[in-house]
């Protein structure tokens, strides 16, 4: 378990340093950490707190007030689903279902395999394309409840899973 | 490196590019392009390319603005006009390439039109006269869907920095100021305040380290136009922030964008990296004694980082809170130095007033709103997209003549314009102009400029609700008036919604929108009871029908609410034992 632990550590020093933008910060540092490991672990708090100089709780403070910081490892795959007003007037609420439904979800959250982390999305940035799934980061416009099994379906096909 | 010889490698390098012996083939890669599956074509293409042995010229481009045809791919063959294909899939891509580019036919089943100075290629419409490019007076976007953003020299050949270079070479920094003044240039981000104006403030405020902050955060739901500039253009927006620097003696530029948008992100870097190498930002920019720094700042997702004080809280790497003002950002703004906030839109204005004058810029639009509103038009529209026009354009020509009109012939009902803040408008707003002024006054704001239709399937019960829902999940948390006030609002709307309202739930709403108007330290809470005002003056039918008769006119209130169940999420719980 140390092994582990001095591992994870290491990893998250290195996002610390790795860097690149001149301007280094509480924030910039949690969303480096985030985008290299998936994940905000509890001794990442203690990590950025000791190379910003600060508290834990002032940076836990950050991590919590933004909801794309998630303290659990992510699934393997990634689905958001915008549920802004564009997208809901063009049928989200029967994509959420569908995704909910596909996934045996209830709202946000990780598949109990563990394969599949659902969020919502306030706007995916692409409204002219409204309803809009993002899988994986890349995003599906124009879409509907039934373009929703095939997509999802595909995540666990296994040439899929490596990718 | 000198302007001049930036600027005749950079035209050379482009009549080579767009007259050379290759084919040039273009594809819109903006967001609108993505989400219509820009890259899963792009990757096909490429591939087929290669198996075929076709040498072809592949540039990534923006946004065009007609956002339903994406994905819009485009060839340009040496000596004729650009050749239009949309909406096009990954199995579509054979076809194109066999029959255009092995065959040397003419691909008409899935041709769109033509732009080009060499005429259509058989007979095919100009794009440009198409309304929705027609009624279009780009200028922020003017090389949006033209040029790649990934290459400067494309940007230069095109009359790029231009602008700034004018400006340190013929103005002074007032009459930068000046020009920006006289052109009635007004910030885009909603507030509608003289971009002149504000950049006057700065001048004044000691040095040597004074902040211009470009704000991309963007969470507004209906609106991507910040984004569609940064991934079409993002050299428009470094020259309007260098621009700005200069004229406001400010250090550096700092670029503020949503964690998450990685389009805008990378491109927007990118660019910043090659203005670097040739000079154009950096020190002694153009030969000049003029030295601007420009970097990139992410801000975790929150909408309240919009707000300028929000912002700087979160550029300084803290939770996105406003602050109190006084002390205004002019005097103490990021990091306690003297700050000046711009949204995107207002400072990519910038380069073509300095290079064409403030004359030619107020000669655009009406009355008190000069230039052009840049209009993200969503929803139940036949034709969306990312439309730049003339203030002065009536709504009604917007959702008619650019977006072809209402889906499916039904009726317009409402429009949301502005943003989640904004307000709804009814179906007799046809003739409200895009003027910043005159549509404050009809109820609503011009905002940002997502406009969203909705057709008489639409419930502006179930449409609010998930505006409220949107505002509180939102709500910074740090001044309750705005913190409970959104919370009570969105259980009083719910309870509407679900025909299971109580006495006196219309007034309660009123009193407590009061109450968030009074005490509310920023925007967000002044401003959160504006869509439940402007849906019960407009829709007050919709509303009666489920408090009185306890029915859903159009049945979207009877279908699950699916809505995030947290304002900022208290993680305390789920953090990882160890």
């Amino acid at each position: 378990m140390t092994t582990d632990k001095d591992n994870l550590r290491t990893r998250i020093q290195q996002a610390i340093q790795a860097q690149k933008r001149p301007t280094i910060t509480v924030l910039s540092s949690l969303l480096a950490i985030q985008d290299s490991i998936g994940y905000i672990p509890e001794i990442a708090i203690e990590e950025v707190a000791v190379h910003s100089n600060t508290s834990i709780n002032s940076v836990f403070g950050v991590a919590s007030f933004y909801p794309n910081f998630r303290f659990t490892p992510p699934g393997e795959h990634s689905v958001e689903v915008c549920w802004g007003p564009t997208c809901h007037l063009k049928g989200a609420t029967e994509i959420l279902e569908s995704v909910l439904e596909k996934l045996g979800l209830d709202s946000e959250g990780d598949t109990d395999d563990g394969k599949v982390s659902f969020r919502f999305n306030t706007c995916l940035g692409a409204c002219s394309q409204a309803p809009v799934i993002s899988v994986n980061h890349e995003l599906y416009g124009n879409a509907n409840p039934n373009i929703v099994p095939n997509l999802l379906g595909s995540l666990y096909e296994k040439e899929n899973l490596h990718q | 490196m000198k302007y001049e010889e930036i600027t005749s490698q950079a035209t050379a390098e482009w009549a080579d590019m767009t007259g050379g012996r290759v084919p040039l083939i273009r594809i819109g890669t903006a967001m609108c392009g993505h989400a219509a599956g820009a890259f899963r074509v792009l990757k096909v293409l490429q591939k087929y390319l290669d198996s075929k042995g076709l040498e072809a010229n592949i540039q990534e481009v923006g946004c065009l603005g007609l956002c339903y045809a994406e994905p819009l791919l485009d060839i340009k063959k040496p000596g004729k006009s650009r050749l239009f294909f949309n909406n096009v899939t990954p199995e579509e891509i054979e076809y194109i390439v066999d029959e255009y580019l092995i065959h040397d036919g003419y691909p008409k089943e899935k041709v769109f039109g033509y732009i080009g100075e060499e005429g259509p290629v058989n007979g095919e419409d100009s794009l440009e006269s198409m309304p929705g490019l027609k009624l279009q007076n780009r200028i922020a976007l003017r090389n949006a869907g033209h040029i790649s953003p990934h290459d400067i020299n494309q940007y230069i050949a095109n009359g790029g920095y231009a602008g700034l270079y004018k400006a340190l070479t013929d103005l002074s920094p007032s009459e930068v100021i000046d020009e920006v003044k006289n052109s009635g240039l007004r910030g885009r981000g909603g507030a509608a305040f003289p971009t002149g104006v504000k950049w006057s403030f700065l001048v004044g405020s000691p040095g040597p380290t004074k902040y211009i902050l470009c704000n991309c955060e963007e969470g507004d739901p209906g609106a991507y136009n910040d984004k569609g500039i940064l991934e079409s253009d993002p050299h428009t927006l470094l020259e309007g922030l260098a621009i700005a620097g200069y004229a406001t003696g400010a250090s550096n530029g700092i670029v503020f964008i949503r964690h998450g948008h990685d389009g805008p992100i990378e491109r927007t870097e990118k660019a910043i990296e090659q203005a670097y190498a040739l000079g154009l930002i950096g020190n002694n920019i153009l030969g000049t004694d003029f030295n601007f720094d420009i970097e990139v700042a992410l801000t975790g997702e929150s909408y309240v980082a919009g707000e300028e004080t929000a912002l700087m809280e979160a550029v300084e790497g803290k939770r996105a809170m406003p602050r109190f003002r006084p002390p205004f950002p002019a005097a103490f703004g990021v990091w306690g130095k003297p700050s000046n906030i711009n949204n995107v839109k207002s400072l990519s204005y910038a380069p073509e007033i300095i290079s064409k004058g403030a004359d030619w810029f107020s000669s655009i639009g009406v009355n008190q709103s000069t230039g052009t509103a840049i209009v993200c038009l969503s929803g139940d529209v036949n034709r969306p997209g990312l439309y730049e026009v003339p203030m002065g354009l009536t709504l009604g020509e917007v959702i008619d003549d650019l977006g072809g009109g209402v889906i499916d012939n039904r009726q317009l009902k409402l429009l949301q314009t502005g943003g989640p803040l904004g307000g709804v408008l009814g179906p007799d707003s046809k003739d409200i102009h895009i003027d910043f002024d005159e549509m404050r006054s009809a109820g609503a704001i011009f905002g940002s400029g997502g406009i969203i239709v909705g057709s008489d399937r639409v419930c502006a019960v179930d449409l609010t609700r998930v505006l409220v829902a949107f505002c509180q999940f939102e709500s910074c948390g740090k001044c309750f008036p705005c913190r409970l006030g959104m919370e009570h609002l969105l259980e009083i709307v719910e309870r509407i919604s679900d025909c299971a309202s109580k006495p006196g739930d219309m007034d309660l709403m009123k009193s407590i929108g009061g109450t968030m108007e009074a005490g509310s330290l920023c925007g967000h809470g002044q401003l959160g009871f504006g869509p439940i005002r402007s849906a019960i003056t407009h829709f007050e039918e919709d509303f009666r029908l489920h408090i009185e008769e306890n029915r859903c006119p159009t049945g979207s209130c009877d279908r699950p609410k699916i809505v995030p169940k947290n304002t900022r999420p208290y993680a305390t719980d789920h953090i990882a034992g160890e």
